[in-house]
Protein backbone atom coordinates (compact mmCIF):
# COMPACT_ATOMS: atom_id res chain seq x y z
CA UNK A 1 0.00 0.00 0.00
CA UNK A 2 2.73 2.35 1.05
CA UNK A 3 4.64 1.57 -2.13
CA UNK A 4 1.59 2.20 -4.27
CA UNK A 5 0.77 5.46 -2.57
CA UNK A 6 4.37 6.63 -2.87
CA UNK A 7 4.45 5.74 -6.55
CA UNK A 8 1.13 7.52 -7.06
CA UNK A 9 2.57 10.54 -5.30
CA UNK A 10 5.66 10.54 -7.49
CA UNK A 11 3.71 10.24 -10.72
CA UNK A 12 1.04 12.75 -9.77
CA UNK A 13 3.78 15.22 -8.81
CA UNK A 14 5.44 14.66 -12.19
CA UNK A 15 2.14 14.98 -14.04
CA UNK A 16 1.29 18.20 -12.25
CA UNK A 17 4.61 19.84 -12.92
CA UNK A 18 4.01 21.17 -16.43
CA UNK A 19 0.48 22.37 -15.75
CA UNK A 20 1.24 24.20 -12.52
CA UNK A 21 0.39 27.83 -13.18
CA UNK A 22 2.93 29.30 -10.85
CA UNK A 23 5.81 27.05 -12.00
CA UNK A 24 8.67 29.19 -13.30
CA UNK A 25 9.00 29.01 -17.09
CA UNK A 26 12.75 29.35 -16.95
CA UNK A 27 15.06 27.19 -14.84
CA UNK A 28 17.83 28.93 -12.90
CA UNK A 29 21.23 28.45 -14.54
CA UNK A 30 22.46 26.45 -11.53
CA UNK A 31 19.81 23.81 -12.22
CA UNK A 32 19.68 23.83 -16.03
CA UNK A 33 21.85 20.75 -16.52
CA UNK A 34 24.41 22.62 -18.63
CA UNK A 35 26.03 25.10 -16.21
CA UNK A 36 28.38 23.92 -13.50
CA UNK A 37 26.94 25.39 -10.29
CA UNK A 38 30.31 25.14 -8.54
CA UNK A 39 31.97 27.70 -10.84
CA UNK A 40 32.01 31.32 -9.65
CA UNK A 41 30.38 32.58 -12.87
CA UNK A 42 27.05 31.08 -11.80
CA UNK A 43 26.42 34.08 -9.53
CA UNK A 44 27.37 36.67 -12.16
CA UNK A 45 25.71 35.40 -15.36
CA UNK A 46 22.28 36.82 -16.17
CA UNK A 47 19.42 34.47 -15.30
CA UNK A 48 17.06 33.78 -18.23
CA UNK A 49 13.94 34.19 -16.11
CA UNK A 50 15.06 37.64 -15.00
CA UNK A 51 14.75 39.03 -18.53
CA UNK A 52 12.62 36.59 -20.57
CA UNK A 53 9.68 36.77 -18.15
CA UNK A 54 9.31 40.45 -19.03
CA UNK A 55 9.04 39.90 -22.81
CA UNK A 56 5.86 39.11 -24.81
CA UNK A 57 5.14 35.44 -24.26
CA UNK A 58 4.59 32.54 -26.63
CA UNK A 59 4.02 28.86 -26.03
CA UNK A 60 7.22 27.33 -27.33
CA UNK A 61 11.00 27.65 -27.47
CA UNK A 62 12.13 30.36 -25.07
CA UNK A 63 8.42 31.06 -24.39
CA UNK A 64 9.03 34.47 -25.94
CA UNK A 65 7.35 36.02 -28.99
CA UNK A 66 10.60 37.43 -30.36
CA UNK A 67 8.99 39.15 -33.35
CA UNK A 68 6.56 41.02 -31.13
CA UNK A 69 9.39 41.85 -28.73
CA UNK A 70 11.23 43.63 -31.57
CA UNK A 71 8.12 45.09 -33.26
CA UNK A 72 6.85 46.66 -30.04
CA UNK A 73 10.24 47.87 -28.88
CA UNK A 74 10.72 45.63 -25.85
CA UNK A 75 14.20 44.94 -27.18
CA UNK A 76 16.36 46.84 -29.68
CA UNK A 77 18.98 44.34 -30.82
CA UNK A 78 21.83 45.86 -32.78
CA UNK A 79 21.94 45.13 -36.50
CA UNK A 80 25.67 45.63 -36.98
CA UNK A 81 28.70 45.78 -34.76
CA UNK A 82 29.50 49.26 -36.00
CA UNK A 83 26.22 51.02 -35.33
CA UNK A 84 22.52 50.57 -34.64
CA UNK A 85 20.26 50.28 -37.68
CA UNK A 86 20.99 49.06 -41.20
CA UNK A 87 17.99 46.78 -41.34
CA UNK A 88 16.89 46.10 -44.90
CA UNK A 89 13.46 44.57 -44.56
CA UNK A 90 11.59 43.08 -47.47
CA UNK A 91 7.81 42.82 -47.36
CA UNK A 92 7.27 39.84 -49.63
CA UNK A 93 5.35 36.68 -48.86
CA UNK A 94 6.35 33.45 -50.60
CA UNK A 95 3.86 30.57 -50.72
CA UNK A 96 4.73 26.88 -50.80
CA UNK A 97 1.63 25.02 -52.04
CA UNK A 98 3.25 21.61 -52.60
CA UNK A 99 2.72 20.33 -49.07
CA UNK A 100 1.17 16.89 -49.60
CA UNK A 101 -2.20 17.90 -48.22
CA UNK A 102 -1.02 20.00 -45.29
CA UNK A 103 -1.97 23.67 -45.25
CA UNK A 104 0.04 25.87 -47.60
CA UNK A 105 3.18 27.45 -46.14
CA UNK A 106 3.37 31.23 -46.13
CA UNK A 107 6.95 32.44 -45.72
CA UNK A 108 7.06 36.10 -44.63
CA UNK A 109 10.27 37.87 -45.66
CA UNK A 110 9.23 40.77 -43.41
CA UNK A 111 9.77 38.98 -40.09
CA UNK A 112 12.85 37.14 -41.32
CA UNK A 113 14.64 40.24 -42.59
CA UNK A 114 14.21 41.85 -39.17
CA UNK A 115 16.78 39.39 -37.93
CA UNK A 116 18.69 38.04 -40.90
CA UNK A 117 20.71 39.25 -43.84
CA UNK A 118 19.76 38.18 -47.40
CA UNK A 119 23.06 36.28 -47.57
CA UNK A 120 22.04 34.03 -44.67
CA UNK A 121 19.52 32.24 -46.92
CA UNK A 122 20.46 33.23 -50.50
CA UNK A 123 21.83 31.76 -52.69
CA UNK A 124 22.38 28.87 -50.27
CA UNK A 125 20.42 27.04 -49.04
CA UNK A 126 17.61 28.79 -50.98
CA UNK A 127 17.92 30.02 -54.57
CA UNK A 128 16.30 33.45 -54.97
CA UNK A 129 13.77 32.20 -57.51
CA UNK A 130 10.66 30.89 -55.76
CA UNK A 131 10.22 27.17 -56.36
CA UNK A 132 13.78 26.66 -57.63
CA UNK A 133 14.90 24.89 -54.45
CA UNK A 134 13.29 21.59 -53.69
CA UNK A 135 13.15 20.46 -50.07
CA UNK A 136 10.95 18.32 -47.88
CA UNK A 137 9.72 18.27 -44.32
CA UNK A 138 12.17 15.43 -43.67
CA UNK A 139 15.07 17.66 -44.72
CA UNK A 140 13.79 20.31 -42.32
CA UNK A 141 13.48 17.79 -39.50
CA UNK A 142 17.09 16.79 -40.21
CA UNK A 143 18.15 20.38 -39.59
CA UNK A 144 18.49 21.49 -43.20
CA UNK A 145 16.80 24.48 -44.93
CA UNK A 146 14.25 26.05 -42.52
CA UNK A 147 15.45 23.50 -39.96
CA UNK A 148 18.83 25.23 -39.66
CA UNK A 149 17.08 27.71 -37.38
CA UNK A 150 13.59 26.34 -36.68
CA UNK A 151 13.98 23.58 -34.13
CA UNK A 152 17.23 25.02 -32.80
CA UNK A 153 16.87 28.73 -32.14
CA UNK A 154 13.71 30.00 -33.89
CA UNK A 155 10.36 28.53 -32.93
CA UNK A 156 10.40 24.71 -32.92
CA UNK A 157 8.98 22.36 -35.56
CA UNK A 158 6.13 21.31 -33.32
CA UNK A 159 4.50 24.65 -34.19
CA UNK A 160 3.14 23.32 -37.51
CA UNK A 161 0.43 25.92 -38.05
CA UNK A 162 2.74 28.89 -37.70
CA UNK A 163 4.22 28.00 -41.12
CA UNK A 164 1.44 25.85 -42.59
CA UNK A 165 -0.92 28.74 -42.09
CA UNK A 166 -2.96 29.17 -45.31
CA UNK A 167 -5.69 26.82 -46.55
CA UNK A 168 -5.40 25.72 -50.18
CA UNK A 169 -8.63 27.59 -51.09
CA UNK A 170 -7.30 30.75 -49.55
CA UNK A 171 -4.01 30.27 -51.40
CA UNK A 172 -5.86 29.93 -54.74
CA UNK A 173 -7.66 33.22 -54.06
CA UNK A 174 -4.38 34.98 -53.21
CA UNK A 175 -2.78 33.61 -56.39
CA UNK A 176 -5.75 34.79 -58.46
CA UNK A 177 -5.56 38.27 -56.96
CA UNK A 178 -1.85 38.46 -57.75
CA UNK A 179 -2.39 37.39 -61.35
CA UNK A 180 -5.06 40.07 -61.94
CA UNK B 1 29.55 -1.86 24.38
CA UNK B 2 26.52 0.23 25.01
CA UNK B 3 26.24 1.03 21.34
CA UNK B 4 26.65 -2.57 20.29
CA UNK B 5 23.92 -3.76 22.61
CA UNK B 6 21.65 -0.99 21.38
CA UNK B 7 22.14 -1.89 17.81
CA UNK B 8 21.76 -5.53 18.75
CA UNK B 9 18.42 -4.80 20.32
CA UNK B 10 17.35 -2.80 17.37
CA UNK B 11 18.45 -5.29 14.77
CA UNK B 12 15.70 -7.74 15.66
CA UNK B 13 12.98 -5.19 15.25
CA UNK B 14 14.72 -3.75 12.18
CA UNK B 15 14.89 -7.16 10.60
CA UNK B 16 11.11 -7.32 10.81
CA UNK B 17 10.80 -3.82 9.43
CA UNK B 18 13.18 -4.56 6.63
CA UNK B 19 11.03 -7.43 5.38
CA UNK B 20 8.07 -5.09 5.12
CA UNK B 21 10.25 -2.16 4.24
CA UNK B 22 12.13 -3.37 1.17
CA UNK B 23 9.55 -2.07 -1.31
CA UNK B 24 10.00 1.37 0.29
CA UNK B 25 13.72 1.14 -0.45
CA UNK B 26 12.99 0.16 -4.03
CA UNK B 27 10.51 3.03 -4.34
CA UNK B 28 13.01 5.48 -2.89
CA UNK B 29 15.64 4.27 -5.33
CA UNK B 30 13.17 4.57 -8.21
CA UNK B 31 12.19 8.06 -7.10
CA UNK B 32 15.82 9.10 -6.85
CA UNK B 33 16.52 7.59 -10.27
CA UNK B 34 13.57 9.51 -11.75
CA UNK B 35 14.85 12.72 -10.22
CA UNK B 36 18.38 12.06 -11.46
CA UNK B 37 17.40 11.35 -15.06
CA UNK B 38 15.20 14.43 -15.44
CA UNK B 39 16.13 15.92 -18.83
CA UNK B 40 18.33 18.95 -19.31
CA UNK B 41 16.22 22.04 -18.80
CA UNK B 42 18.59 24.59 -20.29
CA UNK B 43 17.06 27.40 -22.35
CA UNK B 44 16.00 26.67 -25.91
CA UNK B 45 18.89 27.46 -28.24
CA UNK B 46 21.61 27.12 -25.60
CA UNK B 47 24.74 25.72 -27.26
CA UNK B 48 27.37 23.54 -25.61
CA UNK B 49 30.73 24.11 -27.32
CA UNK B 50 33.13 21.35 -26.36
CA UNK B 51 35.10 20.74 -29.55
CA UNK B 52 38.49 21.15 -27.82
CA UNK B 53 37.76 22.53 -24.32
CA UNK B 54 37.65 19.12 -22.62
CA UNK B 55 40.91 18.01 -24.21
CA UNK B 56 42.53 21.26 -23.09
CA UNK B 57 41.34 20.70 -19.52
CA UNK B 58 38.87 23.56 -19.31
CA UNK B 59 35.10 23.37 -18.85
CA UNK B 60 32.97 23.50 -22.02
CA UNK B 61 31.51 26.81 -23.20
CA UNK B 62 27.79 27.42 -22.75
CA UNK B 63 26.58 29.90 -25.37
CA UNK B 64 23.10 31.29 -24.63
CA UNK B 65 21.32 32.38 -27.84
CA UNK B 66 18.54 34.07 -25.80
CA UNK B 67 21.04 36.38 -24.09
CA UNK B 68 22.68 37.39 -27.34
CA UNK B 69 19.56 37.84 -29.47
CA UNK B 70 18.19 40.38 -27.00
CA UNK B 71 21.25 42.48 -27.81
CA UNK B 72 22.11 41.56 -31.41
CA UNK B 73 20.19 40.46 -34.48
CA UNK B 74 21.12 37.04 -35.88
CA UNK B 75 22.96 38.57 -38.83
CA UNK B 76 25.60 40.25 -36.68
CA UNK B 77 27.17 36.90 -35.83
CA UNK B 78 25.86 34.83 -38.72
CA UNK B 79 26.59 37.28 -41.56
CA UNK B 80 28.95 40.03 -40.32
CA UNK B 81 31.04 37.57 -38.28
CA UNK B 82 31.72 34.15 -39.69
CA UNK B 83 29.58 31.87 -37.55
CA UNK B 84 28.19 28.92 -39.50
CA UNK B 85 24.70 27.93 -38.37
CA UNK B 86 25.76 24.42 -37.41
CA UNK B 87 27.02 23.14 -34.08
CA UNK B 88 30.63 22.06 -34.43
CA UNK B 89 31.14 23.74 -37.82
CA UNK B 90 33.05 26.69 -36.39
CA UNK B 91 36.72 26.02 -35.79
CA UNK B 92 37.10 28.36 -32.88
CA UNK B 93 40.10 28.40 -30.61
CA UNK B 94 41.48 30.99 -28.19
CA UNK B 95 44.15 32.16 -30.67
CA UNK B 96 41.48 33.05 -33.23
CA UNK B 97 39.42 34.78 -30.56
CA UNK B 98 42.43 36.81 -29.43
CA UNK B 99 42.88 37.96 -33.04
CA UNK B 100 39.35 39.37 -32.87
CA UNK B 101 37.66 36.57 -34.75
CA UNK B 102 34.39 34.87 -33.72
CA UNK B 103 33.52 35.73 -30.07
CA UNK B 104 36.64 37.88 -29.92
CA UNK B 105 34.97 40.52 -32.09
CA UNK B 106 32.91 41.60 -29.06
CA UNK B 107 34.53 39.93 -26.05
CA UNK B 108 37.38 42.43 -25.89
CA UNK B 109 36.48 44.54 -22.83
CA UNK B 110 34.88 47.10 -25.14
CA UNK B 111 31.55 45.61 -26.22
CA UNK B 112 31.52 42.69 -23.77
CA UNK B 113 33.74 41.22 -21.10
CA UNK B 114 37.26 40.35 -22.23
CA UNK B 115 38.70 36.91 -22.90
CA UNK B 116 40.60 36.86 -19.60
CA UNK B 117 37.27 36.15 -17.82
CA UNK B 118 37.55 32.45 -18.65
CA UNK B 119 34.77 30.98 -16.50
CA UNK B 120 32.16 33.46 -17.70
CA UNK B 121 32.02 31.48 -20.95
CA UNK B 122 33.71 28.22 -19.91
CA UNK B 123 30.89 27.67 -17.46
CA UNK B 124 29.62 24.19 -18.40
CA UNK B 125 29.67 20.86 -16.65
CA UNK B 126 32.67 18.70 -17.42
CA UNK B 127 32.16 16.10 -20.13
CA UNK B 128 29.11 17.62 -21.84
CA UNK B 129 28.96 16.86 -25.55
CA UNK B 130 28.74 19.67 -28.11
CA UNK B 131 25.07 20.21 -28.83
CA UNK B 132 22.25 22.70 -29.15
CA UNK B 133 19.25 22.54 -26.84
CA UNK B 134 16.24 22.18 -29.09
CA UNK B 135 12.87 22.54 -27.48
CA UNK B 136 9.63 20.67 -27.18
CA UNK B 137 10.71 17.29 -28.49
CA UNK B 138 11.90 18.64 -31.82
CA UNK B 139 15.38 17.35 -31.25
CA UNK B 140 14.00 13.82 -31.68
CA UNK B 141 13.08 13.52 -35.35
CA UNK B 142 16.16 15.45 -36.42
CA UNK B 143 18.33 12.67 -34.98
CA UNK B 144 16.51 9.72 -36.53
Amino acid sequence: MLTLSLLALVFSAQAQQPSANNAPKHKPLAKDGFHDPTLPSIDILQEPGEVLEGLPSSTSGNMVDWNKAVRDGYIQPRATLEKQGEINTLDLDVYFPDTAGADVVRFPHKEHTQWLDCSNCHPAPFAEKAGATSFSMLDILMGEYCGSCHGAVSFPLTECSRCHSVSYEEYLKIREQKQN
Amino acid sequence: MKNTSRSGNKSRTEAGQQRRGWPVTVTTTLTLALLLVTPVSAEYGDVVINRISGEEGVPPVIFPHWFHRIRFRCKVCHAELDFEMRVGANEMNMNALEEGKYCGACHNDEIAWGLQNCVMCHSGKEGLESQIKGGHQTSGPGRW
